[in-house]
């Protein structure tokens, strides 16, 4: 079998340091002396920047120095002779150190023979420990810096000065590169260990280039563009720069040129160099493109967010995966995902061929690609690949032998990662399994939805196909929804009932009602509910039905026992249990919902107690199947109910209009007369606060209780017959607030919690007058939503959304920051078997994990409940 | 003026220094060397209060908020 892969090696040890102009010529294949790249037949020139000894990146040529091919040679490097010696940009800053650190005669470094054994012996000390020893250096330069005439020769040392971007000063005169280097070249061996370097692997005068090595012509390949004509790398832009200086240069020293024009063209040819390694340093201008943009060079290629480390190292694209719009799908289990069928047809699961699927694998080739399920690749043993079509699939499916692998299309019942971005927890990937759909769309069931936090206004979300059978492995046991149900976060069920599946429930197990057999089986029709216990009683025609309660306690686990209050719950002074007029308190009782009503604390989403439980004290495939139950029986049950909003549920009776505006009424006289007080200077200050504090913070007091008495008044007219009603109580969207200003009153708007002040000196609005602190004036909104606001209603309206809007977008990229560095100071570190918190060293963080050792998944709610329960459930008493 | 000590404070928790076999039981629990405990240095104010020298181990007992109460332990450097 070909394409074995080579065995494994381990890496023993990875060492840093700097190139010598040895190395750097002993490693060059070729030295570069053509500024030309392409001769007239579009053939590389020979000593040119696109020499082949370099590498190739035409599929004809193949590579002079290792006869490969594009695909297969990996580049070589070349270089650069240099006239004159260059600093390296990125070294600026340990030149600078060293310079001032060393003697300018006899380049000793300038400490005293015992400070230099004292910093030695540190220096060995702390690499043993295995500490940076970054500190310890800086200490070493400064204290050498401080010392102005050498222990050694006596010399006096003068100041260096740094310029940008690479220029040294000592005492006003230019020290040139090549001064640096002789400089560099005396400092003696045990001194450079003082300041950290190993002298075999880093000697400072290599700091300084002469020779320059040219990257491979694979690293910096060119383009054809559509108009045949090709297209340099930016990095080869610019050696040809470097090149023509350096030629430029040695002709003109040749001839005997002026020392000016010298001087000229070695900072020319420095800015060059520098612009090479780095285009971003600051304090010169970056080498621009013909058409003005700025070139990207070595280090762009490698910083920031679409470089090499965090934009092709730590995240890549990927092949295998897959990405569309979203759209809901309630007859879906939550384990599911419905792919569509082009998706389906084009990524593929890899087959090996076994004596016991060879028939069905024979099956998929004779579909081919367009029957589904079928296949697209046949990989045979000697690592061929061929791809089945029409003509061939037969013979395919024929010549299929054991150890072939075939790439099946996707088919139900695979597992796939599903994922959506943001991906802030773990629960935004999660696996699940196939069911191929028709349309364009992915499916799923929405009670999944909040842990992706997906919503269906035009999302899209990602899937990956897994290819080896240990991942689908893992994904199915760690990573699938229905393990995924309980949250980290709270020790609560993040999966659960949201908006209609809430109110479908409320409406169904509310109070008794009476269902009759054709409705209660087709509610019952989608669950896993196998039959009706006996009715609940008969009506006038002798027919029997069935309450909403028993329909719902069709799909309770039977050994489910549990009572909590319901979200409708008006909390009494006194709870009266199971007695509650509300119907308020909920009863469980070997799997019967004996009294109580179903809503957001029972299935809902963050809240769900009853998900809870079962997950809890059965497991997570019973609690799959409530959800998956749950989901279908609220949408069958609010199908037969109907739930509808319309303006004429808004509508509030005149006298209770008359009422509202009378509440406004007085509101705007009492705002007045404090104005009134507070422009007669009696008015008195509330404790620790100015006058104008005070007169704002009561102002809105006043107008905040005069909009709740308005909702009040509002709400005592609408009962539970009103839709806006029954989902706010039951918790399924909404609240009073919501029906509050639809019905009576808006209320004040406001900017940084404060009343709107912005706009005109003095005043808000030409509308109003310059000093005007009456409600209208600073976006207190009397209307409706239903009536409308007027003009300057509207506008103050509009500054107190845009606000809202403008803090949502800040919010999300200050947060991503966040939970980037708390990602990524945490993503080392593993709770070991013993409970311990330990990184990838060894090293301990936690002695507990948490400190207390507890899983706060499996934790309920975080509170010590479980005792409670049990206790109860062995004792049936309460303890503390 | 009397010198206000720094373990009185309420934010600072208990400090102590460990004995060898205290030391060494600590050590094998977690089966690990004295090097890879959390460390402390020995200029840190409570280190310079009680007294501890390089190589010393420090037991820290302090509140929790999940646990009550917890045990942390520091080696002392530098």
């Amino acid at each position: 079998m070909a394409n074995v892969p080579p065995i494994p090696k381990r890496i023993a040890s990875i060492k840093f340091g700097l190139m010598s102009p040895k190395e750097i010529r002993k490693m060059s294949a070729t030295p570069i002396i053509t500024a030309d790249t392409y001769d007239d037949d579009g053939f590389p020139i020979d000593m040119g920047l696109m020499d082949t000894k370099l590498g190739v990146i035409d599929p004809g040529l193949r590579c002079k120095t290792c006869s490969g091919r594009a695909g297969e040679c990996p580049g070589h490097f070349g270089h650069i002779e240099l006239v004159a010696p260059v600093v390296h940009v990125g070294f600026n800053k340990v030149i600078r150190k060293l310079l001032r650190a060393t003697c300018r005669k006899c380049s000793r470094i300038l400490l005293e023979p015992a400070q230099k054994q004292h910093f030695l012996d540190q220096l060995t000390g702390i690499e043993e420990i295995g500490h940076m020893p970054d500190d310890l250096i800086n200490e070493a330069y400064k204290e050498a810096s401080k010392i102005k005439t050498c222990p050694y020769c006596n010399e006096e040392q003068l100041e260096i000065k740094f310029e940008k971007p690479s220029e040294y000063l000592e005492n006003g005169e230019k020290l040139t590169p090549t001064e640096i280097r002789d400089r560099f070249e005396n400092v003696p061996d045990e001194d450079i260990r003082v300041i950290g370097m190993d002298p075999k692997n880093a000697r400072p005068e290599w700091m300084i280039l002469t020779v320059l090595p040219v990257p491979p012509v694979t690293v910096r390949p060119s383009i054809t563009l559509e108009s045949g004509q090709r297209s340099e790398d930016d990095l080869t832009h610019k050696l040809v720069d470097i090149i023509r200086i350096n030629q430029r240069f040695q002709e003109n020293r040749e001839a005997g040129a002026p020392q000016l024009i010298i001087e000229d063209l070695w900072e020319l040819l420095q800015y060059h160099v520098t612009t090479f390694f780095d285009n971003s340093v600051s304090g010169i201008p970056p080498a621009r493109h013909r058409s003005g943009r700025p070139l990207k060079t070595l280090s762009q290629r490698l910083k920031g967010k679409e470089g090499r480390f965090r934009g092709s190292l730590s995240g890549k694209r990927v092949n295998f995966s897959a990405r569309t719009v979203i759209s809901p799908d309630p007859n879906l289990s939550i384990n599911e995902v419905g792919v569509p069928m082009p998706i389906a047809r084009t990524l593929t699961m890899p087959a090996v061929v076994t004596p016991r699927n060879i028939e069905q694998l024979k099956i998929y080739v004779r579909n081919g690609e367009d029957i589904h399920p079928g296949a697209n690749y046949v990989l045979r043993s000697d690592g061929r690949r061929i791809k089945v079509t029409n003509m061939n699939k037969e013979d395919l499916a024929e010549k299929l032998e054991f150890g072939w692998v075939v790439e099946r299309q996707l088919k139900d019942g695979d597992i796939v990662l599903f994922n959506r971005q943001p991906s802030l927890h773990k629960m935004s990937i999660m696996a699940h399994s196939v069911k191929v759909l028709p349309n364009k769309t992915f499916r799923l069931n929405p009670a999944v939805c909040p842990p992706y936090n997906a919503d269906f206004d035009g999302d899209e979300m990602n899937m990956h196909a897994l290819q080896t059978e240990e991942s689908r492995a893992e994904a199915k046991i760690l990573m699938q929804v229905q393990e995924n149900i309980l949250s980290p976060r709270f020790g609560g069920p993040i999966i659960g009932g949201i908006h209609d599946h809430i109110s479908g429930l409320f409406l169904l197990t509310r109070f008794e009602n009476q269902i009759p057999a054709h409705d209660a089986y087709d509610i019952l029709r989608k669950s896993s509910a196998r039959s009706l216990p006996t009715p609940a009683g008969y009506d006038s025609n002798g027919k029997p039905y069935w309450t909403g309660k028993q329909i719902f306690s069709q799909i309770l686990p039977k050994n489910l026992n549990t009572q909590f209050a319901a979200q409708v719950c008006s909390h009494c002074d006194t709870c009266k249990k199971e007695e509650c007029p509300n119907d308020a308190y909920v009863v469980i009782r070997d799997g019967e919902l004996i009294a109580g009503t179903i809503d957001e604390a029972a299935i809902g989403a963050f809240k769900g107690k009853i998900q809870d439980r079962i997950i809890k004290e059965i497991g997570p495939e019973a609690g799959s199947r409530f959800v998956d139950n749950m989901t279908m029986l609220a949408i069958r049950s609010i199908m037969r109910t109907g739930l509808s909003f319309g303006i004429a549920d808004e509508d509030i009776p005149k006298e209770a209009r008359i009422q509202i505006n009378e509440v406004l009424g007085k509101a705007e006289d009492a705002v007045q007369n404090l104005i009134k007080s507070y422009q007669n200077k009696e008015l008195e200050p509330l404790p620790g606060r100015t006058l104008d504090e005070t007169i704002e913070m009561s102002i809105m007091q006043k107008l905040g209780k005069a909009r709740d008495e308005t909702g009040n008044i509002a709400d005592s007219h609408m009962g539970l017959e009103n839709p806006a009603v029954i989902m706010a109580r039951s918790g399924a969207r909404g609240s009073i607030l919501n029906l509050t200003q639809m019905a009576a009153c808006v209320g004040q708007q406001a900017v940084r919690g404060e009343r709107i002040r912005r706009g005109y000196a003095g005043r808000t609005l030409p509308h109003f007058e310059e000093g005007d602190l009456g409600s209208d004036a600073h976006g207190f909104v009397k209307a409706s939503y239903k009536s409308g606001l007027n003009p300057t209603e509207y506008f103050f309206h509009a500054i107190g959304g845009r606000e809202g809007l403008v803090d949502t977008a800040v919010r999300t990229s200050q947060s991503g920051y966040l939970q980037r560095r708390l990602v990524n100071a945490l993503q080392d570190l593993e709770v070991q078997y013993d409970l311990t918190v330990r990184d990838t060293r060894g090293v301990l963080v936690q002695f507990k994990f948490g400190e207390d050792g507890i899983n706060p998944t499996k934790s309920d709610f975080s509170k010590p409940d479980t005792i409670h329960r049990i206790v109860r459930s062995v004792v049936n008493k309460e303890v503390a | 003026m009397t010198k206000f000590s720094l373990l009185d404070h309420e934010s600072v928790p208990k400090h102590e220094i460990m004995s060898e076999g205290e030391l060494k039981s600590v050590l094998s629990k977690y089966s690990i060397e004295k090097e890879q405990l959390p460390k402390i240095k020995v200029q840190d104010p409570v280190s310079k209060e009680i007294g501890a020298v390089i190589g010393d181990v420090v037991k820290i007992t302090r509140k929790s908020q999940t646990a009550g109460e917890a045990e942390y332990y520091r080696l002392v450097i530098e």
